[in-house]
Parts: C-alpha cells; structure tokens; sequence
C-alpha cells in the first residue's frame, strides 16, 4: 500500500477544467456566421452525396432555379388550375436552396467547435527532439552508460527508448521502463498540478507534449509518429475520424425509406391530376417534396452526432468510438470502482492512535505539524481533525516543509530546533525511524497491530514519527484514515436506478467493509476482494443475459477488463495498456464521470428520436398548406382543407418551404444542445418527448406556418 | 334508436368476440407450438416427404413459401384454362387467357379480386377445386408467416422459425378446417343455400323468367370470410340473398371475418411469453376499426343531398334488409381485414364513406388486417414505432427484448415502401402511359371525373393489399387492368413477405435483451397511443395528396 498522500491522485475531482477556447454549450448568432464558408463548401454536391435528403433538397433548388430562368420564356404557367408567377418560382428556388445553406451550416457549426479544441490540441504537438538510446541494453535499464543521438521526435518509431531529463517534452505516447518523474499534462488535462509518472506500476504511462518537471526517466516509445494520443485526440474532435454509429444508420435508413416514399407520391400526383386537369407544375412538386421528405432532421442528424461527442470532449472524457458513446446510453450495469467514485479518492483523518507510552497530545501536535504544509486533501484532513480535537499548532516557527516524493513515501517537516516529523506508511516510517537504533520490539508489534486492524477495516493506516535534534527517533503513533462516502451519491444511484441501471461498487476491500460502504452509498450490488480476473468475470456473466457493462480503470490488469466491457472507460493517468483497451479515456481521471457518460448518451439518443419525431409530425401541417393550395383552382371545395386560412394558394405553398427552412436554424441550438434530459424512467421519458416533440410538432408548424403566411402575404404578387 | 341499434350491433360481435378470442387464440399457439402431428399429418408428411421435427432457415422457409404459391398459381391457372373439359362446370368454356392469370394470381394472394362474375365464368369444379382449396391454403400461408414472425421474436439466438410445411399443413388441418366446417352449419341454418343443383329458370307471375342459380354457397361462405378471402361464389356477393340472407347472418359474417385476426393477437402474446403484449396490439387494432367503422357510419347517416335526408341515410346500393349500419359494420370489417367480400355496393357509398373504405386498405389492413397478414403488417409498424420511440428513451431501441437495429429497420422500411408504391405507380401509370390511358378511360371507367379516378384508385389500393373488394362501376376485364392488377396483388403479396420472413430471421438470431426501467414499455396504453399514431400518420402522409384528388375533391362542397 502507498502512502495516500501520493500527489498523483491529487488531481482527481469533480472540476472539468475548459481546455481551448470552444464555448461550452453557448450557440449564438457570430458561430452562424463564422461557420458560413464552411456551410458554403459543403454545398457542394460530391460532399452533400452522403446525405441523400439534403442531398435531394439540392437537386430541387437546382432544378427550380433553371425553370425561374426558363419561366419567362415557357409562357404562362397554371399550376393546379392557379397561375403561378416568375417571382413565385424565384421565391421558392431561393427558400430551397436555404433549406440546404441551413443543413450545411449546422454541420459547419458543430464542427466549428471541435476544430477550436483541435487548434489548442495542436500547439502541443510541436516537433520537438528526443535523445534516442543506441542499443539499449537490459543490463544497463537507466540508460546511464549508453550512448544517445539527438533525433526529431517525428522520427520516432515504435519500440524506440528515449532518455527525457527534468524541463524537456516528452517526444512521444510510451511507457516509462526506469526512472520516476513529476510531468506536468496540463496540455492535454487542462490540470495544472504536476502529477508522479513512474516505471513499473499503474502509472507508467506518458503521452507526447506533456513536460518533464523532475528527476530523468527513460521511455519505450508505444506510438508510431502521427498516431500518437494527441493525434488521434485533433482526429476526434475535428470530427474527421466519425464514423456513423450503428442507430444512426438505421436512422438514416428510415429516413432514406421515408424519402423514397414520398418521391413516389410526387412522381405519382403529376399523371393521376393530370387526370383532372389539375397537374401541378414541377416547382409546385418540389415544393411539396422537400416540405415532406424528413429534412429537419436530415439536416440535423450529423450535427446531433458531432455535438454528442463534443459534449464529451468538453467534460474531458474522449471517446474512441461514436459506437461507444451510444453504447453508454444502452448500459444495463455500472462497475465502479469503490476509490474515488464512490468514497473520496483521498481518505480523510478518523481519529489517532498513539503507541504505548505516548501521549494523546504528542501524536496529534507531531501529525498536525507534519500535515501543515501537505496540500493534499489527506494532509488537510489531519490537521481539521487535529483542530476539532483543540490542536491547532502553527508554522510561526522557522521550518521546512519535506514533500512527499515517490522514492520515499513520506512527507513531513523540519523544524528549525532540528527535530524533523514524518508520516507516511508504516513500512516506511518504520525503516526511517529504525535506521537511526533499532525500534522496541513491542512498540514494533503494537505498530503492526494497529496497521492490521485498519487495514483490515478497509482503512489506511499513517505512521507518525519524529527525530529529535540529538537523533533519537520515534514512531508516536498511527493516523487512521478512513473512506468518507461522496455526499450526493446516494440520490444519483436512485436516478440510475429509475433509467434501469443496475450499479455494482467493486473494491478489493474485505466483504465486510464493503456491505458497509456499499449500503451508506446505496449502490445495489458488490464485488469485495475483486481481483481483476473477477471483475472480468463478473462482465463475462452480465453480458452473457444480455447486459451491457459499463467501467472504468486505469492499471494493466484492468486491461482485459476494459476491453471486455462494452462502454470501457481508462483513466488518463493509467497504463498505455489500460488507454489501449477502453473504447474511452478520461482526461480528469474522475471514475464518477462514468454517470455522465451514460447521460450524455441517452441525450444523443433522445435527441435524434425527438427531432425525427418532430419532423415527421410537421408534415401532417404542411400538408393541409399545400395539398389545398395544389388544387383548389380546379377543386374550390379544397378550400375546406384550408383550415390555416392562408391568404393565397402561392402565399401557402411558399409560407411552408419558408417554415421548412427555418425550422432547421431555429432547432440547430437544440441540436448542438441536446434536448433536455432528467434521469427518469422509460414511461416518464417517453411520455414527455412524445408530448413534447410529437404533439408540439404537429401544432407548431400550423402556427409558424400561419405567422409567416401572414407576412408573405405582404409581398406584391402573392 | 339508430344509434342504439349501432352500438348493439357492434356490442354483439364485441362481446362474441371477447368469448371467443380467448380459447381460439390460445388453440393457435399450442398449435403452432405443439410438437405433435396428428396422424392424418403423419401420413401427408411421408407423402410429401417432410420431416416436420427439422426446423428451416429464414432462406428455406422463405424458398417454401414462394414455391408453393408459385405452383398454386399455376394448378389455379390450368385448371381454369381447361374447364371445357371439367366436369361439374355448368356448360361453361375455358376461361380467358388474361382472366385466368388474374384470377390464379388474386386466389392464391388472399386477395380474391373477381374481374368477372362468377356464375357465368366458373363451374363447380374449378371453383371447388382450384378456387376454394386457395381459400384454405393462401390463408393458411398468411397465417404461417404471421407465426414465423412471431417465433421469431420468442426465439433466442436461434437459426432457425420453424417449418412452413408443418404450419401450412396444421393452419389448415386444425384451424381452417374445423372452423369452416361448424360455421358452414351455422349458415346454413341462417338460410344460405348448399346444394350443387344447375341453374333454374323460373317464371315470375309478372311473366318474366329469372334464372335462379344452385351451388355449394355455404361451405364457401365459411371458408371465404374465416379465411379472410373474400371472393364470392355470386357477383354479387354478401349482398345476393343466397350468400347473405339476413340480418343475423350478416352479423355472423361479420363476426368470421374478425375471428381469426382478432385471435391471433392473444396467441400471439402466448408465443412471446407476454400476454400484455398480445393485447397491446389487440387495443390497437380495435382503436382503429372502431373509429373508422364511427367515421364511415357518420358518412353514410349525414350523407349530402335532400334525397338521403329524406330516406334517412345514403341507402343507394345498399341492401334494405342490412340498412345502414349492417351496410357500414360490413363495409368497414371487410376492408379492414383483407376479405373485401362486400354486402353493397362500394361504388354507392358516399364519397367520404367510400374514402374510408380506401383508408381501410390503406392503412395497410392492419386493424385486424387479414389471415396472419394483419399481425405480421402490424407488428411491423410496431418495429417502427419503436424505433421512434426508443430513441427517445435514450436507448438503441427494443421490442419484445430484440434490438431494431439498421437490418431489422432496413426491413420494416422495405415492407411499408412496398405497397404503397405498387399502389401509385399502379394508379399513375394508368393515367400516365399514353396507350394505356385511352384503354382506362374509355373502357374502364363507367363514370368519368373524379368519382371514376377514385374507382381506380380503389382497384390499385385493393389489389395492392390483397383485399379484393371492388368500388364496382369499372370494367376490370381489360388487358391493362388484368395484368397490372394481377402484377400487383402478386408483389404486394410476396415482397413484403420476403422482407417479414427476413425480419423473422434476423429476430429470431438475436439473443434476448433483459427488461428494466430503461426499457421502453410496450404492453401500455401510451404505446398503443404510438402505435396507432405512426400507423395513422404514415398512411395519411401517403395517401392524402391522392385522396384530395378523389374523394376529397368529390365529396368536399
């Protein structure tokens, strides 16, 4: 067990510091605009393609614009038994071709933001050089005696051992095979703390750009140039690497099912009112095409997919795939790690237990003075507890504060009398204070009894000893730290629990303490002892019914784990092995963000139901606008089905492209937004969206369409 | 009083329904489930070479299915072509080249479209032979794949739905069968004749001769409207006295034709292992019938003009002894299963009323739809549904524990493409391809304007769901309409069975997904709100612009 003190963990919290210059979930006007020449350069037909609705939509804007050119020289043209003017035909020509502007620009909008993200990701990648080891021997692992050659870090290949010393950036993702260091990843994290990379553990892990601040360490190379961490992250964000999700696709077919029914309808409405005289002219038709085919949502879906991911980007959290983050939405079963999701990552002081022959006051004045310059929550934690037990000793005397460091596993003081305070773990402490004449055997196994019994309660004990000035050294006692349980769980497992989630906390604590933590954070199942061979298996068996399994983890034996797990989330500060494996990793190295992840799933879900649903409603309105207006110069008793009163046939047919176009801009923010979404259940969500985006998209448009045909029908001509 | 008499006429097949729903639906699921032949099965499977415990692939059961309808067509076909040589055929000569493909083609589709009239076309034997053995085995087709579709949603990570011979066989041998059998006995009772006597003249007292035809007309009553079939054994059809005396046996008709789809729900429900389910879709179905049955007696009661003021409703083309609403209740049940037997004419019927006999068809015969086909054409629209509506609980959408991803969608978007399509290229290319148009409006339509556009848009919607009724006041016996209409009723038939087989398949290979909160619920009202919706709206965003064109444009002042 290390000290709990370790800095390294110091960063995980519930903070999600803002990396780039993106806005966080604004939309305003200035986006539209900036993002327009992107919009522009994706009118073009060869990108448009893979969007076969807009893709349509463009077809009819075309084809409407050569017939405006063409109308005053075909003569007189009736439509449906009402004559339709040239301005008419440029009218509609122009709303339609806005109809594609606006889907492009909601595309350019939301790739807009990632791309900002990109630009700040890209200062990092700056090239830098890197002192590569000739002939790297197992024999000499710290690379002390062998020769090195200045390279470009871009000529970096895998399996390559590079020598980085304290000031330099790292040349590329590898993982540390000697040495120990402090790095600071604020590039990457936004968190500005240094965090401990060191060989062999858990943490081995560096990525490229980051900087060395401490000590000399030497890294394997586990990245080929352009492919490193950094690259793939500009990839994500640029939205360059989506790839459509498994839902999208079969949205998009439905889509395309939905298209391809009503082209036959309008391929079929010119014979059959040919029949009656009352043959629209093709303007008429696109018109009512594109008002019909599902073009909000069409318009929509990319930008909906693009905004998910960034949502995720934005909380730190990168995703491999656009697979996984649907795949959150779908999870059936939580694992969560006990450490810091479900207690506090850092353990905090539940009380202090002097040695034999020491006093109360003794032990809790030395901890205090060790913990004062500790900046860690543990270090804080001492000394609150220490005040509420009427010690509160200051730093008024001259001291040195000695920080924890990764070789030593203890931090402390020195006072300026000379006597100098650590605490840490026992093994340590012990070792410190034993180096200086042997410890009392009984002291020694009272010590060891201690540290059982609290690690044995799911605790970790800290050693307190000092030394005085003449070098007579002492253990004083032991400090308990104790797992709190993070306030506000409980009711956010309740709401999992209503979408249908079932919540597993995994620790390697005895069952024991683990029943009781489990209960205070009222998850539903445990894992105690988990070894990592358990946890797999535990996966093995909720998908084995079907399940989806979601979790997190940072250190190798979580790899298989990770990878088995359908939504597999690594923690930034893990192994390269565990970032490999995960289908996410978590730049804040937060396990509790696994909860939002599967929100933010289930809104991208919720929002591209709603707003197909949303879209197919509409038309049911514009069909009462145009279906009159079509036909009622041949049929007057259509009029009846003009329940919107609308001023003219054209001012109908004209107020519904325009509704059709604009609606796509007015619900671009939802897009990027996502729509809002409570953790409740199936029924309670359903019922809501159904109410909200099926019902209101049946009456909104016959309202919009009304206000804007009142507006129409000021224009001369209509 | 009339409205009284309308909600006692529906409470009674309501309420015989209710009663009988229950034993029958659950007798087809142990049926279809039962690993047990009957002896007589035995025996026919040895002949045939079947082994009826080897379960098929979605492939061979699909190959199953079209071969056998496919040498159905074509035993209907010979046989027509040489009736002159038939016994039992009543003196009558080999039917037309034309009229024979059609009417191979609209028997062994369950549609039962009749160009001709029957008494002067086919004999006896032909229509007992070729005829009527299509009534029995194109229903028990359409119920084999409603029940393939259902095993597989029940199936868990299974190759295979079953065995289309062993369904073929037992939907007609323990379901067909014995119900026509005891309702052919029903009828007769009611006073519908069964004899296989020839044409009578008789000499009325005003001195006039009337010919007064024989047949075996009851035990094809039985089978035509149990199996949702349709085709009369007169032209006339439930309206000529001999097929549908009275009153009572008009309720009766009513009452076979939604036995067997109203069942299926229930069995259904039992196959999947969740009754709520079974009558989810139950609801469903009878949200529909009931409202359009309401909108089409409201349209037949106001109907316009001072002529049906005065009689009390549009009775024109309607039996006196049915009036109004044994007119509608018919009407509706008909063309919202896939019988389009008809007890008046359809041509009469107000332009609005004979809008929503259209609808009815429109809808895609789904509430209760025909023999097997209205479950399977409704649990598709469910898929649907809950595509829309998973998504937005914020999961990869579930029904009955399977994901509806992009193949099981890509399916479902095939099937409700299909028919609509074939609907209005049908109905365009009529009025559309330059030759065809002068066969269509000079030949075809009895009644120009708007009233005859929507005649041949019934014909199409028809056709294109297998219902068979006619609007009437066309000639259908034309080169164009025979092969367009038999075209059609033959792929709005077998596409969209492919892609239901296809569906079952890839349902039946998926493992079953675990229920939670998160899971959208489909066994509650909300759901049947959905389902009922997403039917409704996609049937009106088809077929409204032509509509506006028919009916709408005839009826509205």
């Amino acid at each position: 067990m290390t000290a709990a003190s370790s800095p390294a963990t110091a960063s995980k919290g519930g903070k999600t510091p803002k990396r780039g210059g993106a806005p966080k979930g604004a939309f305003n006007a200035r986006q539209l605009w900036t993002s327009l020449p992107d919009a522009l350069r994706k009118l073009s037909p060869r990108v448009l393609w893979h969007n076969p609705v807009m893709f349509i939509v463009e077809v009819g804007a075309a084809l409407t614009t050569v017939l405006a050119i063409a109308q005053p020289f075909l003569g007189h043209q009736v439509s449906g038994g009402t004559s339709t003017s040239v301005a008419f035909t440029w009218w509609i020509a122009i709303w339609l071709w806005f109809t594609v502007l606006f889907a492009t620009l909601a595309e350019a909008v939301a790739e807009g933001r990632g791309k900002a993200q990109a630009a700040s990701l890209r200062t990092t990648r700056t090239t830098t050089s890197a002192d590569r080891v000739v002939d790297y021997a197992d024999d000499d692992p710290g690379a002390l005696h062998a020769a090195t050659t200045r390279i470009a870090s871009a000529d970096l290949t895998l399996g390559d051992v590079v020598v980085i010393t304290a000031g330099d950036l790292i040349p590329g993702d590898g993982d540390i095979i000697w040495g120990v260091a402090s790095v600071d990843e604020s590039a990457i994290t936004g968190e500005s703390a240094p965090v401990v990379r060191e060989s062999g553990g858990d943490r081995s892990a560096v990525t490229g750009g980051t900087r060395v601040l401490s000590d000399r360490i030497v890294v394997r190379i586990t990245s080929k140039p352009g492919e490193t961490f950094v690259d793939r992250m500009i990839r994500l964000v640029e939205g360059a690497a989506r790839q459509k999700t498994p839902n999208e696709i079969a949205l998009n077919i439905l889509l395309a099912g939905l298209t391809i029914i009503f082209v036959v309808v309008i391929l079929a409405l010119g014979p059959v009112a040919g029949y009656a005289d009352a043959a629209p002219t093709v303007p008429v038709l696109v018109a009512l095409l594109v008002c019909l085919i599902p073009t909000t949502i069409g318009a929509l879906l990319s930008a909906i997919g693009i905004a998910g991911m960034d949502r995720l980007v934005q909380r730190n959290v990168l995703a491999m795939s656009g697979r996984a983050v649907e795949a959150a939405g779908d999870v059936n079963t939580l694992l969560l790690d006990k450490t810091g999701t479900i207690t506090y990552g850092n353990r905090q002081a539940s009380e202090f237990l002097p040695l034999p022959g020491v006093g109360d006051d003794a032990l809790v004045n030395a901890a205090a003075l060790a913990s004062l310059s500790d900046p860690t929550p543990e270090g804080s934690s001492v000394v609150a507890l220490a005040k509420t037990l009427g010690h509160s000793p200051s730093s008024s005397v001259a001291s040195e504060s000695v920080p924890f460091t990764a070789q030593t596993r203890m931090s402390g003081i020195d006072l300026s009398d000379g006597t100098q305070i650590r605490k840490g773990a026992a093994s340590a402490v012990s070792a410190w204070a034993g180096s200086e004449g042997a410890i009392d055997s009984a002291v020694a196994s009272e010590l060891d009894r201690i540290v059982q019994r609290i690690s044995q309660s799911g605790g970790t004990p800290l050693a307190v000893a000092t030394r005085e000035p003449n070098g007579g050294a002492r253990i004083l006692g032991v400090i308990h730290l104790k797992d709190v349980v993070k306030t506000g769980l409980a009711e956010r497992f309740a709401d999992l629990r209503r979408m249908g989630i079932r919540t597993v906390m995994v620790t390697g604590d005895n069952p024991l303490t683990a029943k009781a933590i489990a209960d205070e954070a009222g998850v539903d199942d445990v894992l105690a002892e988990a070894t990592p061979e358990d946890k797999l298996a535990l996966i093995r068996r909720e998908q084995e019914g079907g399940k989806l399994v979601a979790m997190t983890g940072d250190g190798t034996n979580d790899a298989p784990a990770l990878a088995q797990a359908d939504v597999g989330v690594a923690m930034n500060t893990g192994t390269s092995a565990a970032k490999e494996a995960g289908n996410m990793v978590d730049l804040d190295s937060d396990p509790t963000k696994l909860i939002d992840i599967v929100a933010i799933g289930k809104q991208l879900l919720i929002t591209r139901g709603a707003l197909t649903t949303f879209s197919i409603a509409n038309d049911v309105a514009k069909y009462f606008a145009i279906i009159p207006a079509m036909f009622v110069g041949v049929f007057p008793g259509l009029q009846a089905l003009n329940i919107m009163q609308l001023h003219s046939p054209s001012s109908a047919i004209l107020s519904a492209v325009i509704f059709n176009a604009i609606i796509i801009v007015i619900l671009i923010p939802l897009a990027l937004r996502g729509v809002r979404y409570r953790p409740s259940s199936a029924s309670q969500l359903l019922g809501r969206n159904l109410l909200l985006y099926g019902l209101g998209g049946i009456i909104a448009p016959f309202i919009g369409i009304k206000l804007i045909d009142l507006l129409v029908a000021l224009i001369p001509g209509f | 009083m009339e409205f009284w008499l309308f909600l006692a006429q529906l409470a009674t097949v309501a309420l015989l329904l209710a009663i009988c729903h229950r034993p029958l639906g659950d007798y087809l699921a142990i049926t279809f489930t039962s690993r047990r032949d009957l002896r007589v099965e035995r025996g026919i499977y040895r002949i045939i070479g079947v082994d009826s415990k080897s379960e098929q692939s979605w492939q061979v059961y699909l190959r199953s299915v079209l071969a056998f309808s496919i040498v159905g067509v074509l035993i209907v076909y010979l046989l027509q072509r040489l009736q002159a040589w038939l016994p039992y055929s009543l003196g009558l000569p080999a039917v037309p080249q034309g009229l024979s493909f059609n009417t191979a083609i609209s028997f062994v589709t369950n549609t039962n479209w009749q160009s001709y009239s029957p008494e002067a076309t086919v004999g006896y034997t032909v229509q007992m032979a070729a005829l009527t053995v299509q009534n029995f085995v194109s229903a028990a087709v359409g119920l084999a794949v409603a029940i393939a579709l259902v095993r597989g949603f029940a199936a868990h990570r299974s190759g295979t739905i079953g065995n289309f011979w062993v369904d073929l066989m037992r939907g007609t041998l323990r379901v067909l069968l014995p119900l026509s059998v005891i309702f052919t006995l029903v009828l007769i009772a009611g006073g519908v004749i069964e004899n296989l006597n020839a044409v009578h003249a008789v000499h009325t007292i005003a001195g006039a001769t009337q010919n007064i035809p024989g047949g075996p007309v009851a035990s094809q009553e039985a089978i035509k409207l149990i199996g949702n079939n349709g085709g009369g054994f007169f032209n006339a059809n439930s309206a000529h006295p001999f097929e549908n005396p009275t009153a009572w046996t008009n309720l009766v008709e009513v009452f076979l034709m939604l036995l067997v789809p109203f069942s299926l729900p229930r069995a259904f429900g039992r196959i999947v292992g969740d009754r709520r389910q079974g009558y989810a879709i139950l609801a469903a179905m009878a949200v529909i019938f009931v409202v359009s049955l309401s909108l089409m007696t409201w349209a037949e009661s106001a109907g316009g003009g001072a002529a049906t003021q005065a009689a009390g409703g549009a009775m024109e083309g309607k039996e006196q002894r049915f009036g109004i609403l044994g007119t509608t209740l018919f009407g509706t049940t008909s063309t919202l299963t896939s019988t389009g037997a008809v007890n008046a004419a359809h041509d009469s019927l107000t332009p609005l009323g004979g809008m929503m006999a259209m609808l009815n068809m429109m809808t895609g015969e789904v509430a209760p739809g025909g023999i097997g086909a209205g479950l399977y054409g409704i649990l598709v629209m469910a898929v649907v549904a809950v595509f829309l509506a998973g998504l937005m609980v914020g999961r990869t959408p579930e029904y009955l524990r399977k994901h509806i991803g992009a193949r099981e969608v890509k399916l479902a978007s095939l099937y409700f493409l299909t028919t609509p399509t074939l609907i209005l290229a049908g109905t365009a290319l009529s009025f559309g391809v330059p030759g065809v148009v002068q066969s269509v409006e000079k030949t075809t339509i009895f009644n120009p304007g708007q009233h005859g556009f929507s005649e041949i848009l019934y014909a199409f919607t028809s056709a294109g769901n297998n219902n068979g009724s006619a609007f009437g006041g066309i000639s259908a016996n034309t080169p164009w309409m025979n092969a367009a209409l038999g075209c059609v009723m033959f792929l709005a038939r077998f596409v969209p069975i492919v892609f239901v087989i296809a569906l079952a398949g890839s349902l039946a290979a998926q493992e079953k997904s675990p229920v939670t909160t998160g899971t959208l619920p489909t066994h509650r009202p909300m759901f049947v709100g959905l389902l009922v919706g997403t039917i409704l709206i996609i049937t009106a965003l088809t077929y409204f612009p032509v509509l506006a064109l028919g009916p709408l444009a005839e009826g509205l002042h």
